[in-house]
């Protein structure tokens, strides 16, 4: 039954994205709203991506320090580790996790709304494609703007290492630096830029989805909300594991 | 004109199937004020909804001049929809968008016109349902009357040749329900509109309803006009239209002293 349930969504979803995908009734509209969306879900969101990204490395640099008290070991694992865990997964993963919170849920709410209150019929009524109009904007703003996020995520996340370093001096910020720089491979970068595209498209189109579905009033909107942070989680998770698996 | 001929809709239900519609058939003229009236329930929105393509039929026609909508495909209802105004029960005003922005948006979607013909033109619409000095304010700084109002600017910027109004007056006070039934009557007969109106307000079929549909449990019920609702022995209709003391008694006081109802 819950089998039939999940392939039933997965058709319609499917049958959605038949909808968005599909020339703009008239491009200037259409990259007004693309600009628009840039601002709204990835400029916006950068604020947020600072504060968690400088705790979240300062964090791993104060744990791994901890946990790695081996004398055995260089004093740079430290900041080697930090480094490794940033960019491999905190940088794309769990700041998408974050992000599909905020931004899943504004745009699920968002479209769910216009839903509830007829303004989608008449943008039908008009003749324009209107799961096009609303969501195709959205969707190609985020994959283009999530991958400049996930660097000022890497960079800041680095920063805040360095910054606890020289605050707490539980390690030398000399020596974190020095860890950070050391065996670094490149393609862990472009690795986390692929999943970031990946995971923009997947929490774009989950929450337009959601929303563009909502049937009845502001129940069903705030249920479409949660019912998108929730599903786009667990499919970031999924591709996750299945990118990583591709591609390391 | 917009012939409906044999129409029947079904929904598909978790308890079954529920037939909503019974071989709907009706005529809705040019330039006309044409009214859909019946109780909550009895499947005048859902046939509003069939009518301008919402919803699909099971089956029957709808005929816009003679080019049947059920029968065209998305490119073909695209450019029929250009000919469309609505009016949205909630108004359905853009919410990031001011009055100007909203009755604009038709003009720069559909328009084909530059700049300031589109901004004189979204003037003019906004000027005619008097609007004037509110263009720059947002839905949510309006009331309930001018948010219909800039509803109907919106419907009418691109000069349709058909206006479908979804309960317009609900949620208005008797007052401003006659404002809008009102300009609703006027742009209709200005701008020789074919207008459906779907409305269970008993004031606007009084006095505007120049050709009216009843329906009564997805069937047609009755059709006829604002003069000869008076004189209709069809006791659906007479529950329905005449459902309040103070309307059973203007009706039995003007059939008695044998007076024509008059426009408000």
């Amino acid at each position: 039954m819950l089998l039939i349930k999940m392939l039933d969504k997965f058709g319609d979803y499917c049958m959605f994205m038949w909808r968005v995908i599909a020339i703009p009734d008239k491009w200037k509209v259409f990259f007004k709203r693309y600009t628009d969306e840039i601002g709204k879900l990835g400029i916006d969101s950068i604020p947020l991506i600072i504060i968690v990204s400088l705790f979240i490395g300062s964090l791993c640099t104060i744990l791994i320090k901890l946990n790695i008290s081996n004398p055995l070991l260089p004093r740079y694992t430290v900041g080697l580790t930090t480094r490794e865990i940033i960019l491999l997964e905190f940088s794309s993963t769990i700041l998408c996790l974050i992000l599909s919170g905020k931004i899943g849920s504004n745009i699920a709410s968002e479209i769910g709304t216009m839903r509830a209150t007829e303004q989608i019929d008449a943008l039908d009524i008009m003749g324009i494609n209107s799961a096009n109009f609303l969501a195709m904007p959205k969707i190609l703003a985020l994959i283009t703007i999530l991958p400049f996020l996930v660097v000022i995520c890497m960079a800041t996340s680095l920063f805040g290492g360095w910054l606890i370093c020289i605050i707490t001096g539980i390690v030398e910020p000399d020596t974190y630096l020095f860890g950070i720089q050391s065996l670094f491979i490149e393609w862990y970068v472009w690795f986390a830029l692929i999943k970031s595209l990946v995971f923009a498209f997947l929490m774009s189109t989950i929450a337009c989805y959601y929303g563009y579905s909502v049937q009845g009033g502001s129940v069903e909107v705030g249920k479409a909300s949660t019912d998108t942070v929730v599903v786009s989680n667990i499919m970031i998770l999924v591709a996750d594991v299945i990118l990583t698996l591709l591609l390391l | 004109m917009i012939e409906v001929k044999h129409l029947s809709k079904t929904f598909m239900e978790e308890n079954g199937p529920r037939q909503v519609l019974f071989d709907i058939n009706a005529k809705l003229y040019d330039g006309k004020t044409n009214l859909i009236i019946g109780q909550s329930g009895s499947g005048k929105t859902v046939l509003v909804k069939n009518i301008v393509g919402l919803f699909d039929p099971d089956e029957g026609e709808i005929l816009y001049d003679g080019r049947d909508i059920t029968k065209m495909d998305r490119k073909q209802r695209k450019e029929l929809r250009k000919e469309i105004g609505m009016l949205f029960q909630g108004s359905a005003l853009f919410d990031s968008e001011t009055v100007m922005g909203n009755v604009m948006f038709p003009l720069v979607m559909f328009g084909g016109m530059g700049n300031s013909e589109m901004r004189d033109r979204a003037q003019f619409c906004i000027d005619r349902v008097n609007l004037t000095g509110s263009e720059n304010k947002f839905p949510s700084e309006l009331s309930g009357g001018m948010q219909k109002r800039c509803a109907i600017a919106r419907a009418i910027a691109l000069n349709p040749k058909y206006l479908f109004c979804d309960e317009p007056n609900s949620g208005l006070d008797p007052k401003t329900s006659i404002v809008i039934d009102e300009l609703l009557s006027d742009i209709t007969h200005e701008f020789g509109i074919t207008t459906i109106i779907n409305t269970h307000d008993m004031n606007s079929v009084m006095g505007i309803g120049e050709n009216i549909v009843f329906i009564n449990k997805g069937h047609v019920g009755w059709i006829g006009n604002k003069d000869e609702v008076y004189n209709v022995d069809n006791d659906d209709l007479n529950n329905f239209v005449y459902a309040t003391d103070l309307f059973r008694d203007v009706r039995k006081y003007r059939r008695e002293h044998g007076y024509k109802p008059t426009n408000h």
